[in-house]
């Protein structure tokens, strides 16, 4: 049987007084999309923050990757480890470059620090091309990405996270503030991530978006995983009257899924 | 949203050449502003901006607050501020006049003083991104109290720096280089290549410009911010023990009140250079060409025949009307 992509044991973490996570239990393996359902405070955010090395679990929580344990995990460790990351629109620095937004945090550089522009033009430039859909010249890798429309940004977000080899692609409600044709692109790229045999995340509050797109879908509550299961096992509607459930009652009557 | 839309569908004719003017506005506009300002106070006074004296006293004074706001710029382009500069001046050189009193050794005090500058800048660093202090706050009160301990421990007095006189010391950092140019006007060249490398060409410009345009997604994707911070607030104290060493020696005696007066023309250089107050833009070729322009106000104020009592008044002006102006243009850019 495959290792899990990434496998949480036991993950709880309290900001102060408030407990955002309570022994959660969480996998995702290759080849599978995972549809993280819940309100808002149900934890989803904290979660994936977790995976991408952005927050700590508190002790007693344990991170594998590939089946092996990682300690004190950080985001340029997660990184390394092929975990990328789609935010919504806000992941963007706006006054800066493309360039400078795709090699966010990973410059190319010399041993001195002393960055490779020219390649990274280049990389950026050829990306521009064949994967963003810029063909014409008025946008160069230079453009300032304040400049473009709300899906050219996510197209740089989402580019930003295939360039660089990833493993597990998560994305936090990568909709937003798109129109419905962008939606669409990105909906199409998230049901493309199981067959180059990468795991994803999806994170979205719409569950007309994350239903067709997911092969198992996680849901959490105040910090609890409330249910899981496999979408083979439920129909849309099904899925939308025990989410219901799960906001009124905190708990979903399902059987647990079983592992992918 | 959809006026962007409609912007970047009206762009499509846009040559490289336009592209190069949009992008470098503000650095054209301070040229045009400097050359401008030139102008006036050539024709109100030509016959001292046509001789080579006034330019051998720009370049003797200027440095004294222009080195300082070179580094202030990669401050205030993480979107953080430093007002505590004066004040690391005066405790940094007071530890050189103290060390240079007590050992006689230059190259020593040197060492130290700059050591003192540099954990001054970074310990603001560390109180602003450790404890999470607006850098603002933080600063007045690391300013008053270096500037307290420079009191307590002179009682007001100031220290004679004539040791240095006549060695090479004092011809390295404030001789005169082929018997015209003041060597701080050298230092302050150096260091403005060296700060435009790594603002632009190295990987700590690239987190500086990145932490002052959006710091939570800089973090999300890996950037130390912290580290970033600490690390330019550790060169802007760094710096302002330097500019203090030469603004000393050039009058060759210490005084504590060191600093005081650099503030403001420090800070009009940097945002009239066309640094955003709001982090995440600002050029070196701007606060460089603005602190000529704010030095030469100064002079020129004087040469053209108004009273010195104008020139706080001007500098306050600049620094109001370059944020504003910023500001709305900054706007219109979006």
């Amino acid at each position: 049987m495959t290792e899990p992509t990434v496998r949480l044991v036991n993950i709880s973490k309290s900001f102060g007084e408030v407990k955002s996570l309570e022994n959660v239990n969480f996998e995702v393996y290759p080849g599978e999309v995972v549809g993280l359902l819940g309100d808002n405070g149900a934890g989803k955010s904290t979660l994936i923050k977790i995976i991408t090395g952005y927050h700590q679990p508190d002790p007693g929580g344990e991170i594998y990757f590939h089946g092996k344990k990682v300690e004190n995990l950080t985001v340029p460790k997660a990184r390394a480890l092929g975990v990328e990351t789609v935010y919504q629109e806000k992941a963007l620095a706006d006054d800066q470059s493309v360039w400078r937004n795709i090699f966010m945090g990973r410059e190319i550089a010399n041993r001195l620090g002393f960055l490779d522009i020219k390649q990274m033009r280049a990389v950026t430039q050829r990306l521009m091309t064949e994967h963003m859909g810029f063909t014409s010249k008025a946008v160069n890798p230079d453009t300032p990405v304040r400049t473009m429309s709300g899906g050219e940004r996510q197209g740089i977000a989402i580019t930003r996270a295939l360039y660089f080899e990833a493993e597990l692609i998560i994305l936090d409600e990568p909709t937003m503030a798109l129109s419905l044709s962008e939606t669409r692109k990105v909906l199409d790229f998230i049901a493309n991530i199981p067959k180059a045999g990468k795991a994803g995340i999806f994170i979205d509050h719409n569950i007309f978006h994350v239903y067709p797109v997911v092969d198992r879908i996680v849901v959490l509550d105040r910090g609890r995983v409330a249910g899981e299961f496999r979408k083979a096992d439920v129909s849309l509607e099904e899925l939308i009257d025990r989410l219901y459930q799960v906001a009124r009652t905190g708990r979903l009557e399902a059987a647990r899924g079983g592992k992918a | 949203m959809t006026a962007e839309r409609v912007s970047t569908v009206a762009k499509p004719g846009r040559s490289p050449f336009t592209l190069w003017l949009r992008t470098h506005a503000l650095q054209i506009g301070i040229t045009i502003v400097a050359i401008g300002i030139w102008g006036i106070f050539a024709i109100g006074s030509p016959q001292t901006f046509f001789r080579g004296n006034i330019y051998q006293a720009f370049m003797s004074t200027t440095p004294f607050f222009g080195i300082m706001a070179l580094w202030l710029t990669l401050v205030v382009i993480t979107g953080e501020i430093d007002l505590s500069f004066p004040s690391i001046m005066t405790i940094s050189m007071w530890v050189f006049a103290t060390v240079m009193m007590a050992t006689g050794n230059l190259a020593i005090a040197l060492a130290l003083m700059l050591l003192m500058g540099l954990s001054a800048g970074m310990l603001n660093g560390i109180i602003i991104t450790k404890v999470g202090v607006p850098s603002l706050v933080v600063t007045i009160g690391t300013s008053f109290f270096w500037r307290g301990m420079v009191k307590v421990l002179t009682g007001g007095t100031g220290t004679s720096l004539l040791p240095t006189r006549d060695t090479l010391f004092y011809e390295v950092f404030v001789g005169r280089l082929f018997g015209f140019i003041p060597m701080q006007m050298v230092w302050m060249a150096l260091f403005a290549i060296l700060c435009w490398v790594l603002l632009n060409r190295h990987r700590l410009g690239a987190h500086i410009y990145l932490t002052g345009d959006n710091a939570d997604s800089a973090r999300l994707m890996g950037v130390d911010v912290d580290r970033t911070k600490i690390v330019v607030f550790g060169l802007a104290g760094f710096s302002a023990a330097f500019a203090g060493l030469v603004a000393s020696l050039e009058v060759t005696y210490y005084w504590p009140t060191l600093g005081e007066g650099y503030l403001l023309n420090t800070l009009s250089s940097v945002f009239l250079g066309g640094t955003s107050v709001f982090g995440g833009t600002g050029t070196i070729y701007g606060t460089f060409v603005a602190s000529f322009i704010i030095g030469a106000i100064n002079a020129g104020i004087v040469a053209i025949g108004m009273s010195g009592f104008w020139t706080e008044l001007i500098y306050g002006l600049i620094i109001v009307l370059s944020v504003v102006t910023q500001t709305i243009v900054g706007r219109r850019i979006k």
